[in-house]
């Protein structure tokens, strides 16, 4: 499967959704703007948790500090969309997947750098993060994994 | 009595009214209040009861107070439980728990909802420091069609469910809509059909995802003694089972995208309260929002094993004349869905109990009717039954 074709070009807006960060997720879009996938790891049970929050959801502790993720994961699962949100207009049709993290945790992306179809789009091939302008905020997005990863190594 | 599955309380409540607005589908000329407030005076009727037999007011979409105050009820409980479309079987749950701590007598609950027309409908917000706005948003969802189905791939790997499977869910419930006069779409369809039908999010095509439409309904619920003591015009429908359950608020949060947690929770207590298994189901209905929601319903409910729900459908074991009668009035892919469903839900179980439905299955004594709300959020699930069922 080619890596080389590259979809629409991907816009940083106008008009995209921009996330707006709360007291409780700040430190997160603080790191992507300096290209770090920032996770939590509970303090008490040694759980990682996504998406950011002042407990543990495995246990409750309060203790549960920030690490950078390795920004390794694989493709989970996706929808193609064929209708566009605001502001992907000039990307129909976009992936919106799930990418399962190295660390654990599944998060929402698109897929970025390679063609949007169920045949490039393998299920549980090598994803990395990479970063996308959007508004004041930067974007974690994932990418097929630099060494050519992309036929889906399978779990 | 953990989960609240006490067997005590199977049987102790019933639905004595039923109805939805007269009219479903594209109804321009009524706002989403007034949809409710129809509803609510049809369901009375039906159940031979007036605005001042009403102690209790359920409703979701709009305040239970606006639409007591629209009716001309004081209240004396009110729920005003917003989960989604599930949340009118999660308010006949509450009622249960009202009817029987004695805070309400006789419960209404109603839904009302201009999906299609925007008549006088809230305003759709969007809140980007919400945990959507922060974690979802920014990668281009379009509504439910391209967040719902998001997982179903992952699926289709893990257990083999091909793309035709998928489509004949439509198939086999528009057989069932033929024979439903006032479902909005009612001509046969085939696999080839689904699937060569506009792509909305692959894999999911337009056929395979709910309608937008207007429509209403309401329940009337009250205790198993005063329906005994005080009978109205129809037989009342006995709630044996009920459960509720919720999950995530994002979709990309399920702990497994190929079931729903809430699902399963949910019915495991409905079923444990009413002291039966999926075996002695009569007649199901699950909130088909999108094509896989029966699959995954079937399998969490515990109708069929893992990986075996798109078979089962496919060779048409839950159409018309198979095993297992399955969403009756067509679902929401053919009959309506005016965006929180679930009300419609109980009404076709009513309406199979009563023996009044359109596409009515013989002897049916045990009905299912399996809520989501949200996408995967949450759920709610009703075992409801004939007199005959409560010796059981």
């Amino acid at each position: 499967m080619s890596q080389t074709a590259t979809e629409g070009p991907r816009s940083s807006g106008p008009g995209k959704p921009v996330p707006r960060p709360t007291p409780e997720t700040a430190f997160y879009w603080e790191g992507t703007k300096q290209g770090e996938l920032r996770l939590q790891r509970c303090g008490a049970c040694r759980q990682v948790f996504f998406y950011p929050r002042s407990s543990c959801p495995h246990c409750g502790s309060t203790e549960v500090p920030w690490f950078v993720a390795s920004g390794r994961g694989r493709l989970h699962s996706y929808v193609i969309s064929h209708r566009a949100a605001p502001g992907f207009e000039d990307e129909v049709p976009y992936a919106i997947a799930l990418v399962e993290l190295e660390e654990g945790p599944r998060l929402m992306a698109n897929i970025v750098g390679m063609p949007q179809t169920p045949e490039a789009l393998v299920l549980d091939m090598a994803l990395e993060v990479a970063f996308e302008p959007r508004g004041d905020q930067m974007v974690p997005v994932f990418q097929p994994a630099a060494g050519g990863a992309a036929s889906g190594a399978g779990a | 009595m953990s989960g609240g599955t006490d067997r005590s309380l199977r049987g102790a409540v019933a639905i004595v009214g039923a109805a939805e607005s007269e009219r479903i589908g594209v109804v321009p000329d009524r706002s989403a209040l007034e949809l409710h407030v129809e509803s609510a005076r049809l369901a009375l009727a039906d159940a031979g009861l007036g605005i001042g037999d009403i102690d209790g007011v359920a409703a979701a979409g709009i305040s239970p107070v606006v639409v007591a105050h629209a009716l001309g009820i004081t209240p004396t409980y009110v729920d005003g439980t917003m989960v989604g479309g599930c949340s009118f079987l999660v308010h006949v749950r509450h009622a249960l728990a009202a009817i029987a701590a004695g805070l309400a007598e006789v419960v209404l609950i109603t839904h009302g909802e201009s999906g299609r027309s925007r008549v006088g409908a809230p305003p759709r917000v969007f809140d980007p420091a919400s945990p959507q706005g922060q974690f979802e948003a920014p990668y281009g969802p379009v509504g439910p069609p391209t967040l719902f189905p998001i997982g179903v791939l992952r699926y289709m790997q893990r257990y083999g469910l091909t793309h035709e499977q998928l489509a004949s869910v439509a198939v086999a419930q528009r057989r069932w809509a033929h024979q439903v006069p006032r479902a909005m779409f009612r001509d046969l369809i085939t696999v080839e059909d689904v699937l060569a039908s506009r792509m909305v999010a692959y894999p999911m095509h337009l056929l395979e995802c709910c309608l937008v439409t207007d429509g209403g309904g309401a329940l009337v619920v009250t205790s198993a003694a005063r329906a005994k003591a005080a009978p109205g015009p129809k037989p009342p429908v006995y709630v044996l089972g009920t459960g509720e359950a919720s999950e995530t608020p994002l979709v990309s949060m399920m702990e497994d995208v190929t079931t729903s947690k809430a699902f399963r929770l949910s019915s495991a207590r409905a079923f444990a309260q009413a002291g039966i298994g999926p075996k002695d189901v009569d007649h199901l209905m699950i909130y088909d929002a999108f094509a896989h929601l029966p699959i995954y319903g079937l399998e969490d409910l515990g109708f069929v094993g893992r990986g075996e729900a798109g078979a089962f459908i496919a060779e048409g074991r839950t159409s018309p004349g198979g095993e297992l009668p399955l969403n009756t009035n067509g679902g929401g892919l053919s009959y309506t869905h005016t965006g929180m469903y679930g009300m419609f839900l109980v009404q076709e179980s009513v309406r199979q109990l009563r023996g009044e439905a359109a596409a009515q299955v013989p002897g049916v004594e045990v009905s299912v009717a399996q809520g989501v709300g949200g996408m995967f959020m949450a759920a709610g699930t009703l075992v409801l039954g004939t007199e005959a069922t409560l010796s059981g």
